[in-house]
Order: C-alpha cells, then structure tokens, then sequence
C-alpha cells in the first residue's frame, strides 16, 4: 500500500513536503491507523494524534483523501491503493498531522456546554420522559474530533466569529434539553451575523461526520426556534 | 540551568473521570488547581466506558447500598478492603445522582427516572438468584456522556487545564518524603516545567497497554505507577488484571457486558449456552473472571468457534432491532466496523481480553496514598493522593464488578478533592522551596533519549513487552511461564533503559513520548510479573494450575512490589467495615 503523508517539523523544515511510504500489511491490519503505526514503526518522526482506537476519543482525525475521518475507524478494504493524508484543513499546523485546535475549543467553549438550571437540586434526579431524552440523541454523541468544522468553508473563512458546525451541535444539545433553563440566553447569544448565520447548508458537516450526527439538522432546529420566538 | 517552576495550591495529573471529579471539587473550593493531561480531556479512556455506573437507586428492582456492598466484596474474592466498599457503596447514590444534576444523558424509564440494567454480579438480597438493576446506563455510552458531563462542569467552574503536558516524575522532599509537586513535559514546545503545589493526586488511568491484545487505548501506560515506583512508593495487588470477557476478536475492541445485561449470552461452536454450566445461577451474567475462565476453558477443550476454533460467540439478535438501536446502538457500530457482524442478524465473535487493572498506588478511601512507614502499613505519604484505576483503594481486591470502575471514579474523585481541599487549608500559605536537583531525574531521562544515537527501537522493545505479559500472565498461569516470565520481564527492562529515537525534535515529539511511556510500562509489567509469581494461590483474576484454590490462611492479603530492589512485602486486608458486619470469606460461587 503507498501512503504519502503531509509532513512539517517547525523545527528542521523550511517548509512542509508530501512524503510517500510503502507500507507491508500483515493480515491483522484492518484500519487505516494500523498503517500508520507501520509507517511510524519505519520513520518514528511521522506525527499524529491516536488514543482508543475505536472511533470514541476522536483524536486521530485528518484529511484522507480529501475528506476528513479518523484513521481508527477507516478500512483499509474501503481505501484505494495510494492513500494521501493531510492535516485537518483550515487550522494552523503543530507538526504533520497534528493541527493546533485552539480555535475549535474556543468556539466549544462560547456556546456554554454545560448544563444551566439554577434551581436548587432536588434530593433525587430530576425526572425526564424518554421522549424528552431521546430529543438529545444525535447531538450528546460528538466526540469533538473536528472533522465537521474544518470541513467548513463557513468556518475557514470564519473561525474567530462563526461557532462552527461541532459547536453549534453542542448549543443544540443544551437547548434541546428538557432539565436546561437557559434557552432564551442560548437562542440571545447566537442571534447574530456570524455565530450562527454563516450556515449556509453546504452539509459538508453532514458528510463527514464519523459518527454519522447531522450539526446541518440542528443549527436548522435552532433558526426554527429564532424565528418561531420572533412572530 | 534551572527548569522554571509553576505554582498552584493543587495538580491533577489526568483528566478522566476521576481527575475532572476531583478538579471539580477543588475549582469550586476556589483553590488554585492545575490538571495536567497527555491528551485532551475528553479523549481520556473513561470515553470508553460503556455499560453504565453501579447505584443502588432501585429505581427497577428493589435494592440496597449494603447488598452492592455485599456483591463488591463477593466479587473482590474478599481482598477488597471492607471499610473502603463499605464508604462507596454509600456515596454511591448522592455522586450519580449529583452527576444527573450536572447534565449527564443518561436514559429514562417512563417515569422519568434513571434506566438501570442488570450486569455481572449485581444481585438482590446478598447473592440471591435474582439479579439487581443497578447498572445506570446512557445507552452504551456512558462513560462518553460522563466524561463530556464532567468536562463541560469543569469549563463553568474555570478549572486551569494544561492540555498535552506530560507528567514526568515526582517531586519529593529529600529528608521528609512529602510530594511537591511533578514534572512534566509540553508536547508542543518540548519544554520541561516543574509543578509545585501542596497537594498532587495522580488521577493517570491504568495501564491496559501491558498486553498485546487489550481493550485500552494506547495512552493507558501506567504512566502514574511508574512516577510513584521511581519515587519509591510501592505499587499494589498488580497480579490482578481484568480479563474482560467480551473483547472482539482480533481487533479487542470493548463489547460491554451491558450486551447481556439485556439479555444477550455466549454460545460455544455446538450453539451450547455453556455459561449455564459454569454458573448455574448468574449463567451469563456471573463475574467477569468466571465467564473469562469459562470461555477460556470452552475455547482449550475444543469447542471454540471459526476456523482456528479461538473465539466463542456473543448472540444478541433476538433482542431484536429496536431494543439493539435504542440501548445498545455503539455496540452495533463497534461489531459492524470491527467484526464484519451486524448483531441484529448475526452474533458477534469475542475472546476474552486484557481490559482493567485492580492494583494499583496503594491509597485509602480518603485518597491519600499510603505506604508502609515506622511499623504503620498504611502510613500516608504527605502531599500525595491516588483515585481512580491507577489507585489500589482496595475496591475492587482481586476482580472488578462491572460497573463499579465509573463509581470508583466518582466516589474517590470527589473524595480525594474533599481531602486535599481540607489539607491545603490547613497548611501555611507558603510552599517549601524545591531543592536544586528537583528535576534531575526527569532531565537525566530526557538527555538520554537525547544523547542516545543507537539503540534499539522504542517499539520492538514494547512488543517484546506486550507478548511476554500476554503469554505469561494469562486468564490462567502456569508455574514454569510464570517463572521464565518474570526472567524476560527484567531482561526487557534492562533492553528499554537502551532505546534510541530517531527523532529528536523538540516540537510534538510523539517518538519521544513513546519512549517515556515505555519506562512506565517496564515499571508496571514488572510489578505485575513479579508480584504474581509470588503469590502461590488461585484468587479473583489470578488462577494458576498448581494452586488451584484460594488459600485465605496463606494469602489474604495485599502485594506490595517496590521498584528498588525489585522487592515483595505484604500487608492485611481490611476486613472490618466502617459501620457494618463483616463479611467472612465463604466459597464464591455465581
């Protein structure tokens, strides 16, 4: 199998170069992260992100082929013979396939993710039918990888002032949580040009998603309640 | 020159479940806390918990704190020391309910309360043969939705968190021993800092990586233990490792016993339900050691399933689609993307695997750590704390019931946070100076990585590792691979103080890390290796051929592995409870 990896050391390159690696797959090898820790096994300075290896942590996310995914949850059996990996797009690069997410964590943060209700807590949990809970499933899921946003043009071309697809899911979640008592502040601080409005269903969130959300579907479910709140 | 020096009132190292409960408990005491983590908080292992947390909420079935307790030191073997059961079977309820209050998803029943499912172990009435639903599930999920919940809290609360930082070693006080503080590395500037506080708790996750095929992520090096072993303190019970029943086969990605919880079981290759033999009672749902040893012994006699005969089955289509997609949907995706088995139609090969580590940093339920000091088995070591799977509570004694890893994190989380909020305040303000040297250890590591220009790699070390722990620590250990296991596991340490990386670059340098890992690995493969040669019974997660019984005359009682001098001692079990009876040791059957 021939990878050819985005490679970038701050430290020794002048600039970033596409390496090309031939890789030996034994016949365990199921995910694309396998190879990479082949290849890594070979060049040790070969750079990225990995932990559970099961699609849970979202570390490993990048740039396969064009499209955003994470390499544990990738088959090698769905990829073509010459596979090239590239950072996430749109984000400053640390080192090879490691982007610096500082701007992808701010806008997490902006939205509030945490639960809001400043009643006192009763004795026990507070009740929710399952209908309202199933109202968070497809949203509390996100493993914040980032594949999403950096498939974005609203958020590359935004990252400062548009929250981005991955936080504006997490914003839904909260509203859409029958125990939270905060959605006119929530619904407040996202009535503006940027922060949410820069969606303009391109879906590219959509269509990369390795856990198969849909951030289009709920930064729709929170435009409805804007403009439901408004007549 | 001198490393520069940070300082706060506390550090947490690792920001699972138990380090974010613990900062939580400090960031609102108002106290200055720094949380150290090698990776994103949320992409610490406890995201992969799935099956749920153990509260006696009774919110299905009729239930009670004391029989958790029952079923906790019943399926320790009884190594597990009774006062610390006894103290998080109570908190049990206040933590998760406490955690619903912070956001936590979890299901619901139609009257609005938690879900709970039955899960290994977990009985009514002390052992009766009706199963208790104590599990409290987020689908199969549940440590995912946790560990966002106590993430998120920590962002309202303003926890400082220093993101991929690497804690190194510890910092002790040459002439009393009392911790400082730690040092620790940034990944991306490749800078060492020293962290000062008046108190540090490791909150670092186990050390699943030991084993080649494991359910762990490939952070969880046991990079805690081997801080505390280089700094002398003892590391306990390490000869108890979970073997999970339900890892896929091949790949040993987690299926959660939540699976037969709702009703899944395990077939042999003649479609025998074979549990029912073992385990008249529980079938399926007995502890994991026991379905473990059971499938490991269908699978010796020939009766395994597919072409090698190496793996049995789990079935779970007749649960049908809707309950498989509402309770149990990562499970389907896990099996679709790693075992090329829907399990609404088909069910889903699995051997048993390396999944959690009972051992431990000795440290009681306060999370103090202690050692054994001037005639005190349980002395504390000033300035340190230990919770969650990196700590030896002893909760979980010689076998873990399912569930009951979250709740440790919880309890002792919170615990350890009460504890070092109380201690910090009543010290003086002022923080003893570092010595000169603080930071030798750790500089004279990294100048080795640094000098080092042959050598062997990092990572042929650490298969060689990972083999030996697989072939010679098994489900079942015999007496000569024990021995020669224990040979090879010094040979290998010998081997990784020679490693060489060819990458020496200061930024990101993940070759790097990879090494400082391995020193940790050594640390807890050895303990592990070692201890588990020496104790000459069959307890809990350890059986071994020539001691098939449990022996309580000759070992009831806990390992201590020291580094220095590769030596063994022991100390008691805690068999009296805070306030309760104790439970005697009788024969453990499911």
């Amino acid at each position: 199998m021939k990878i050819t990896i985005y490679r970038y050391d701050p430290d020794r390159d002048a600039r970033p170069y596409m390496k090309d690696y031939e890789v030996a797959l034994e016949s365990t090898d199921r995910m694309l992260l396998d190879v990479l820790g082949r290849i890594k096994a070979q060049d040790d300075g070969v750079s990225f992100r990995r932990s559970c290896r099961e699609g849970v942590c979202g570390s490993d996310a990048m740039n396969i082929n064009g499209k955003n995914g994470l390499a544990c949850i990738t088959k090698i059996a769905d990829l073509p013979a010459h596979v090239t990996l590239r950072p996430l797009p749109g984000l400053p690069v640390i080192r090879d396939l490691i982007v610096d997410m500082t701007q992808f964590f701010t806008q997490y943060e902006s939205i509030k993710p945490y639960l809001i209700n400043d009643e006192p807590p009763p004795e026990r949990e507070r009740l929710q039918s399952p209908e309202a809970r199933e109202a968070l499933n497809g949203l509390y899921e996100c493993i914040l990888c980032a594949c999403c946003s950096t498939a974005c043009p609203s958020f590359w071309w935004n990252p400062d002032k548009f929250v981005g697809p991955a936080g504006l899911l997490q914003a839904y979640r909260f509203i859409a949580d029958s125990r939270d008592q905060a959605t006119a502040a929530r619904l407040d601080d996202l009535e503006d040009p940027y922060r949410l409005f820069r969606c303009h269903t391109i879906m590219n969130c959509v269509d990369v998603c390795p856990k198969n959300l849909n951030p289009t579907q709920a930064i729709g479910n929170i435009k409805d309640m804007m403009v439901r709140r408004a007549v | 020159m001198s490393l520069p020096v940070r300082t706060f009132d506390a550090i947490v190292v690792g920001a699972g479940g138990s380090g974010l409960r613990a900062a939580l408990e400090l960031a609102r005491a108002g106290l200055k806390v720094a949380v150290l983590s090698k990776v994103f908080p949320t992409r610490s292992h406890t995201v992969a918990a799935q099956g749920g947390i153990a509260a006696p909420l009774a919110n299905s079935t009729e239930d009670h704190w004391h029989w958790h307790m029952y079923d906790t030191v019943k399926g320790s073997d009884y190594l597990g020391d009774q006062d610390a059961i006894e103290y998080m079977c109570r908190r049990a309820v206040e933590v998760v309910v406490e955690l619903e209050h912070m956001g936590m998803p979890f299901d619901r029943l139609e009257n609005g309360k938690i879900y709970q499912r039955p899960f290994g172990g977990h009985t009514q009435d002390y052992g009766s043969s009706k199963m208790a639903m104590r599990a409290c599930a987020a689908a199969d999920r549940t440590g995912h939705a946790m560990l966002h919940t106590l993430y998120q809290q920590n962002l309202r609360a303003n926890t400082q968190f220093f993101v991929e930082w690497m804690a190194l070693d510890l910092l002790r006080d040459a002439q009393d021993g009392t911790v400082l503080g730690v040092s620790a590395l940034e990944m991306e500037s490749g800078e060492v800092t020293l962290f000062r506080a008046h108190a540090t708790l490791l909150a670092t996750g186990g050390a699943g990586r030991l084993f080649s095929a494991s359910t762990n992520a490939f952070i969880n090096t046991g990079d805690g233990l081997g801080m505390a072993a280089r700094a002398g303190i003892p590391l306990q019970d390490m000869e108890f490792w979970q073997f999970h029943p339900t890892g896929v086969h091949g790949a040993g990605v987690l299926i959660t016993e939540g699976v037969r919880g709702e009703g899944g079981y395990l077939l042999n290759k003649d479609g025998e339900r074979f549990m029912e033999r073992y385990a008249p009672n529980a079938k399926d749902l007995a502890s994991r050691d026991v379905v473990s040893r059971a499938m490991t012994t269908e699978i010796k006699e020939g009766r395994g399933c597919g072409p090698e005969a190496d793996h049995v089955l789990l079935k779970l289509d007749h649960l049908g689609a809707d309950v498989i997609n509402l309770r149990l949907p990562g499970i389907r995706e896990i099996a679709i993307k790693f075992a090329n088995a829907d399990p609404i139609r088909e069910p889903i090969p699995v051997v048993p695997t390396v999944h959690y580590q009972m051992g431990g940093i000795p440290a009681n339920y306060l999370g103090e750590v202690v050692a054994p000091a001037g005639g005190n088995d349980d002395a504390v070591v000033a300035g340190l704390y230990a919770a969650g799977e990196c700590s030896c509570v002893s909760v979980h004694g010689a076998n873990r019931l399912g569930t009951n890893s979250l709740l440790d994190l919880l309890v002792f989380g919170k615990s350890s946070g009460e504890q070092m909020v109380k201690a910090i305040r009543a010290q003086p303000a002022a923080q003893r100076e570092l010595s000169k040297d603080a930071g030798e250890r750790t500089r004279a590591r990294l100048a080795r990585l640094d000098a080092a220009h042959s050598g062997e790699r990092v990572a042929a070390v650490g298969n060689d590792l990972r083999r030996t722990m697989q072939a010679h620590c098994g489900v079942f250990r015999f007496p000569e691979l024990l021995t020669e296991g224990v040979e090879k596991m010094k040979a290998i340490a010998e081997r990784a103080g020679r490693v060489s990386i060819d990458d020496k670059s200061k930024i990101f340098n993940t070759a790097r890390i990879e090494a400082l890992e391995l020193d940790n690995l050594v640390e807890t493969a050895l303990a592990t290796a070692v201890s588990a040669e020496a104790r000459r019974e069959s307890r809990g997660a350890q059986t071994r051929s020539d001691y098939p019984e449990r022996d309580d005359a000759n070992w009831l009682k806990h390992t201590l592995w020291y580094k220095d001098g590769d030596r063994l001692a022991y100390k008691p079990v805690h068999l009296k409870p805070i306030s309760v009876e104790a439970f005697e040791p009788k024969v453990r059957t499911y």
